[in-house]
């Protein structure tokens, strides 16, 4: 194994972010700051609580959920899409690294930097609106495996990009349509039944769904269907990436 | 001694059916500089990046230092370095980071002092905090062979490194060359400059249309297949050639105070005797007798040329 290797990739990843400090931090905490202004002001004045849980603080899971899912995704997909771009791939093929020390690298980066992001807006999160973790454990396993699996998800998509608009129109047309829909800002209970069934197609509400659980105990589905949907989601990534690698897919001429 | 390099069959056809290599064979020893000629296409590119791991190879095998480029690759990476033809550099990063990074990349420990030796080598260390953007052309590519230096390596690439350099950064490179010659690194570059291969190279290797079509010791190249003029000042000048001198390949130069006879240094007998004894017949005196070897590039332009 090549420590050093994964060591230079993970450390530039990083150094990455300290330059882009900006739109990499307080960027997604502006925005997050917005939704607890408009939705949870103006909504919340109506909508008054949702399962014995203030609306303000019922939005809170879902709306790192939103953070999570899109910033390990663009993290990933950007990291290794930008050195195809310039060329400077060369020196990571010319390397000797296995592909899965590369992918331990920039995943381990980019999954990284999106928990510190989340951890941020959590924090942000309780400057308005008392915020309460019943099960930490369980809070971290979410937030964890999520950035993983995401980082995994937009590592693939930064592989198959070959032009700067693939890179970004699965995160824009697929991902947050799905955060949006699933269950971000509303119980899945308030919709009608034919919504209701139509949201248990979309894989995102497991996610939030077991990540608010373990905020307030309250959920849409149960915890192991939760569990079980982020493992499945993560074994379907890691299979992918395998097949990708001994594919050669998209990487070597 | 095994050879450093030893390259076997080697074919490349891409994807879209290209065959760029055609059955390269090649041993390189230790130590050694090649120079690679060819024009434009001919594979040059293509050989080195699939060496390096750039590019899978489509048949045949290539060890370095004893190890399969493919099954031992952790190994044979990490005694290469490249300097590949095109610039490409991070922008944002600095001189520093960038090359620090690459040492990284090769499984290396840090060691600073090794990084700015090698920055001070390259004329670079005042410049260690720069952010490579802000660099000139000629100073990104020393910023490459940082790069390509930063993890020690045995065997060195340069794919067309003083293409488009000034005449400033190519001596550095040279001496370079010949330096990490010395200290036992074998090197391998490709060039359109011929001047280039005639002032470092130990063997050359002239690359057409995927195939190596002669790889040769410098000097025997140039006795082999050079062609050596011998050239005479007269003492009067003369209107016409004479019909006795016609079997000899000689041109009447220099409104006729000129001859200029070629002969092929292969051939066992000059023909310098024999052309010596019928001037005298023919009583044309000269002042002056001196000898003319051709360079490189007119043997390699006859090369490229025959093996079409
Ligand atoms: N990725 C590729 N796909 C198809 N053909 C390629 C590719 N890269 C290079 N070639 C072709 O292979 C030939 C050799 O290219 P190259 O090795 O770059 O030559 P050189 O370095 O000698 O100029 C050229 O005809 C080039 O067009
Ligand atoms: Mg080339």
């Amino acid at each position: 194994m090549n420590r050093y290797a994964i060591s230079a990739i993970y450390k530039f990843e990083m150094a990455r972010t300290k330059r882009t400090i900006f739109q990499s931090i307080i960027s997604p905490v502006i925005s997050t700051s917005l939704y607890f202004v408009v939705f949870g002001s103006a909504i919340g004045s109506r909508i008054t609580e949702i399962g014995g849980v203030s609306y303000g603080a019922f939005i809170v899971p879902g709306l790192i959920m939103l953070s999570l899912l899109t910033q390990s995704i663009s993290n990933a997909s950007f990291g290794i899409y930008f050195p195809k771009f310039t060329g400077t791939i060369y020196e990571l093929l010319s390397a000797p690294i296995s592909y899965y020390e590369v992918l331990i690298g920039y995943v381990g980066a980019a999954a990284t930097k999106s928990i510190l992001l989340s951890l941020i807006i959590l924090a942000t999160a309780g400057l308005f609106v008392p915020l309460e973790i019943a099960h930490p454990f369980w809070m971290l396993f979410f937030m964890v495996m999520t950035a993983i699996t995401f980082s995994l998800f937009g590592f693939i998509i930064g592989i198959w990009a070959d032009n700067f608009e693939k890179l970004q129109i699965i995160p824009m047309l697929v991902v947050t349509p799905l955060v949006f829909l699933g269950g971000t800002f509303y119980s899945v209970n308030m919709l009608p039944a034919f919504w209701q069934s139509v949201t248990l197609f979309n894989p995102v509400l497991y996610l939030i769904s077991g990540f608010r659980w373990s905020f307030y105990e309250i959920s849409d589905v149960s915890l192991t269907t939760s569990v079980t949907v982020i493992l499945g989601f993560l074994a379907l990534c890691m299979l992918t990436i395998w097949w990708i690698f001994k594919s050669g897919y998209q990487i070597k001429k | 001694m095994p050879a450093i390099i030893q390259i076997n069959k080697l074919s490349k056809i891409y994807a879209g059916g290209f065959q760029a290599l055609d059955t390269i064979n090649l041993s390189i020893d230790k130590a050694e500089i090649i120079a690679l000629l060819g024009p434009n296409g001919a594979g040059k590119t293509t050989l080195i990046s699939t060496i390096c791991g750039i590019i899978n190879p489509s048949s045949g095998s290539v060890t370095v230092d004893g190890h399969d480029i493919i099954d031992g690759y952790r190994h044979t990476r990490k005694v290469i370095g490249l300097v590949p033809q095109e610039l490409t550099t991070d922008s944002f990063e600095t001189v520093w980071d960038t090359v620090s990074f690459s040492r990284g990349l090769f499984g290396k420990k840090p060691n600073p002092q090794f990084i700015e030796q090698t920055l001070k080598d390259l004329s670079l260390w005042d410049k260690k905090d720069n952010k490579i953007m802000e660099l000139s052309g000629g100073m990104k590519r020393r910023v490459m062979i940082a790069k390509a230096l930063s993890h020690e390596p045995t065997v060195l690439f340069l794919d067309e490194p003083t293409a488009g350099v000034d005449v400033e950064l190519r001596k550095d490179m040279w001496n370079l060359v010949r330096k990490l010659r010395s200290n036992g690194v074998t090197i391998i570059l490709t060039t359109h400059y011929i001047e280039e291969a005639e002032e470092i190279a130990d063997r050359i290797g002239v690359i057409k249309n995927g195939q190596l079509i002669l790889i040769e010791d410098k000097v025997s190249l140039m006795k082999k297949l050079g062609k050596k003029q011998l050239i005479l000042d007269l003492k009067e000048n003369l209107t016409d050639l004479p019909s006795e001198l016609e079997n000899f390949d000689i041109q009447l130069k220099s409104q006729g105070m000129r001859l200029i006879y070629t002969y092929d240094t292969t051939e066992e007998h000059s023909g310098i005797a024999a052309l010596l004894q019928q001037l005298s017949k023919l009583g044309i005196q000269f002042n002056d007798l001196k000898t003319d070897q051709s360079s490189l590039e007119d043997i390699f332009v006859s090369l490229v040329r025959d093996a079409v």
